[in-house]
């Protein structure tokens, strides 16, 4: 994760997943959820490293649902849904972003500690 | 020449002194052309007071012979000579003061003798019954003293308890019955009657039984008598036990609630009164109303009532085609519903010219209340920062420091004559603008003072009586005007309250309109929650499932 400072741009190192919907009855199911939001208190944030970060991170994975299975990973820090941006954004806009009941896909832009560490560690050996 | 008169009507500014047909007619310069217009042939006589040009005898009305109208020649100076009746205001003081004199001349003749017969009947009645249980004993010793058993233990016991029972009885009736009445109401209290009546009924009952049984035999048995003695006295007891459920427990519960409204500016209050007569509720009502609702004053009504007059001092109506000489020729019979159905036309015509009307009056009202309203605020701070000075300029001695005093000491009443004049001005503007100078006298606002400062009463505890007005039992006795009541029902007045029944306490400068409406029975259900059961968690952030 990169600090926030207030005013200026967000740089953070991103990953690409794509996660397909998968239809359950009625209605089309990611299998994660979701905490965080501009409305929501961001110091009960258990997986943020600033206390006072209030974007939209992944709490839960179902466990062989389709966001396990594109690879998302519990703490990550969801940036963007298929280009809407996440991180200033309330928890019931972000809700409705991704549960959008015509797309099959969404594809969100994640970020997390280790892939920060793992860019370090590969700029580093060069 | 007509022509001539034209010109000296044009030069006048005020009222022409034209008689018209139709009454006074005080119309304006536009209007006199107008008809000088219509009737050339006319010479006319203007006159006013301004202008002294005399041109014709003032003989003829304007329009032609009067004798076709059948009417009185009217005089062209006729206008003049009367006076303008302006809008006088109804409610001056002139008629308090008429209502203060018939009010000491009614007091005097009033209803005492009906309530010295009720009076003298209910004593005759209280006499009866308690001499009858000692007439009881004391009569077989009087009429056959030697044929009488002798009083045995048991027998004596029962003396003492007749005596005991008479005294408590005594004390029952004398709390409650022999308290001083509260009002002159219009008609019998309709369960006292019946009580009385069942009192005399049973007395007379055993008086009977008495007689034939025991008197006539001259039974020799005393315990007997003395047991029959008792028996009486314990049925009254009982008795009163009735009277008292009937005449003061079965209205304390409330069962209806009264809306009583005043006339004149609407205050309105509600009250909660159980199963009564109205007349009885009339009675609780009017004790309330001398707490409850402020004072009544009628110089708040005025605004109202001028601008009522505006409204119809505004238009007048001048009826110019010849509608009224037909009705008047055809007599005295068809007058009447040709008048009526003049008035008719004239309100009608009235009414939809003032609705045509630009009216703006909306806007004055809202302009003068908003100054009113400024004033008042204005005065009304002037005054609470000179009572505030007013009252820093004395200060209470206490016990030792009254011996070695510097200056003069003052009772309360020196005191407050002391502090008075510096704020009497402001006082006196305040109450002007509220108008409410004639419900205060200097002397009782004196009097007033020397009550707070003798009670350590702060300026605001003073002042809280001037600033709004309160009950009419605040006043002095002069504001108590009504203690003649007229209750107004179309229901009887001894039939009980029901629900929707109407009824007018009038008096003389208002009314209190009173509606019932029965309190509704409740239905209360019950739901029981275990204390254990009131658990709490924390809530986190929302977390979402998607």
């Amino acid at each position: 994760m990169t600090c926030y400072i207030p005013g200026q741009p967000v740089t953070a190192v991103v990953q690409k997943i794509e996660i397909q919907k998968l239809r359950q009855g009625d209605r089309l199911i990611l299998g994660f959820s979701i905490g965080g939001g501009i409305d929501q208190d961001p110091s009960q944030n258990p997986y943020s490293e600033d206390k006072s970060d209030k974007g939209i991170y992944v709490t839960r994975i179902a466990p062989g649902g389709p966001a396990d299975v594109a690879g998302l990973r519990v703490g990550d820090k969801i940036m963007q849904v298929n280009g809407w941006d996440m991180t200033m954004i309330k928890h019931y806009q972000a809700l409705k972003k991704l549960t959008k009941p015509n797309e099959d896909v969404v594809r969100l832009l994640v970020t997390r500690k280790s892939l920060e560490q793992a860019v370090r560690g590969a700029m580093g050996l060069q | 020449m007509p022509r001539q008169d034209s010109v000296t009507m044009d030069t006048e500014s005020t009222y022409s002194g034209y008689s018209y047909y139709s009454g006074r007619s005080r119309g304006s310069h536009r209007h006199g052309e107008r008809t000088r217009d219509r009737h050339k042939s006319r010479s006319k006589d203007s006159r006013s007071e301004k202008s002294v040009t005399i041109n014709t005898p003032p003989a003829e009305p304007l329009l032609g012979d009067s004798s076709v109208r059948g009417e009185p020649v009217q005089d062209d100076n006729w206008g003049e000579t009367t006076t303008a009746v302006t809008g006088t205001s109804e409610h001056s003081l002139s008629q308090e003061d008429i209502v203060r004199i018939t009010k000491d001349l009614e007091d005097s003749v009033g209803l005492d003798c009906r309530r010295y017969f009720t009076l003298t009947l209910a004593v005759i009645l209280g006499l009866l019954v308690f001499l009858t249980p000692l007439a009881f004993l004391v009569l077989p010793h009087v009429l056959w003293p030697d044929k009488l058993q002798t009083c045995g233990t048991a027998c004596e016991g029962l003396f003492i308890s007749v005596a005991f029972k008479l005294l408590i009885l005594l004390l029952a009736v004398w709390a409650l019955f022999f308290r001083p009445p509260r009002a002159a109401l219009p008609r019998v209290l309709v369960f006292r009657a019946l009580l009385a009546v069942l009192v005399l009924l049973f007395v007379v009952s055993y008086w009977l039984f008495y007689g034939v049984r025991i008197l006539d035999t001259q039974d020799e048995n005393y315990q007997g008598i003395v047991q029959y003695a008792v028996s009486l006295v314990d049925a009254l007891l009982f008795i009163h036990y009735l009277a008292i459920v009937l005449l003061e427990l079965r209205q304390l519960q409330p069962y209806f609630s009264l809306t009583v409204t005043r006339s004149t500016d609407g205050e309105t209050h509600h009250y909660n009164l159980g199963q009564l007569s109205i007349q009885r509720a009339a009675l609780a009502i009017i004790e309330h109303y001398y707490c409850d609702f402020p004072v009544h004053n009628p110089a708040l009504l005025s605004a109202s009532k001028s601008r009522a007059a505006k409204h119809l001092a505004g238009l007048k109506v001048y009826n110019v085609d010849g509608e009224f000489p037909a009705a008047q020729a055809e007599g005295p019979g068809n007058n009447s519903g040709a008048a009526a159905g003049l008035a008719q036309s004239q309100s009608r015509a009235m009414i939809a010219a003032a609705a045509r009307r630009r009216d703006t009056s909306h806007n004055e009202l809202y302009y003068e209340e908003a100054e009113h309203e400024r004033r008042v605020r204005k005065r009304r701070a002037r005054l609470v920062v000179a009572v505030e000075e007013a009252f820093t300029h004395i200060k209470r001695l206490q016990e030792e420091e009254q011996k070695k005093a510097p200056g003069d000491i003052m009772d309360p009443r020196e005191a407050a004559q002391a502090i008075f004049p510096s704020m009497a001005r402001a006082l006196q503007k305040y109450l002007r603008t509220t108008k409410q100078q004639h419900c205060h006298s200097m002397e009782s606002i004196q009097q007033h003072l020397a009550f707070c400062i003798t009670n350590n009463m702060t300026p605001k505890a003073f002042l809280e009586s001037y600033l709004s007005s309160g009950p009419t039992l605040q006043y002095s006795k002069d504001h108590w005007l009504s203690r003649q009541w007229t209750l107004v029902s179309e229901a009887s007045v001894t039939s009980g309250l029901k629900d929707g029944s109407v009824f007018l306490l009038k008096c003389v400068d208002f009314s209190l309109v009173v509606t019932t409406k029965k309190i509704p029975y409740i239905q209360m259900s019950e739901e029981y929650i275990d204390p254990k059961s009131h658990k709490f968690v924390l809530r986190l952030q929302s977390e979402t499932s998607v």
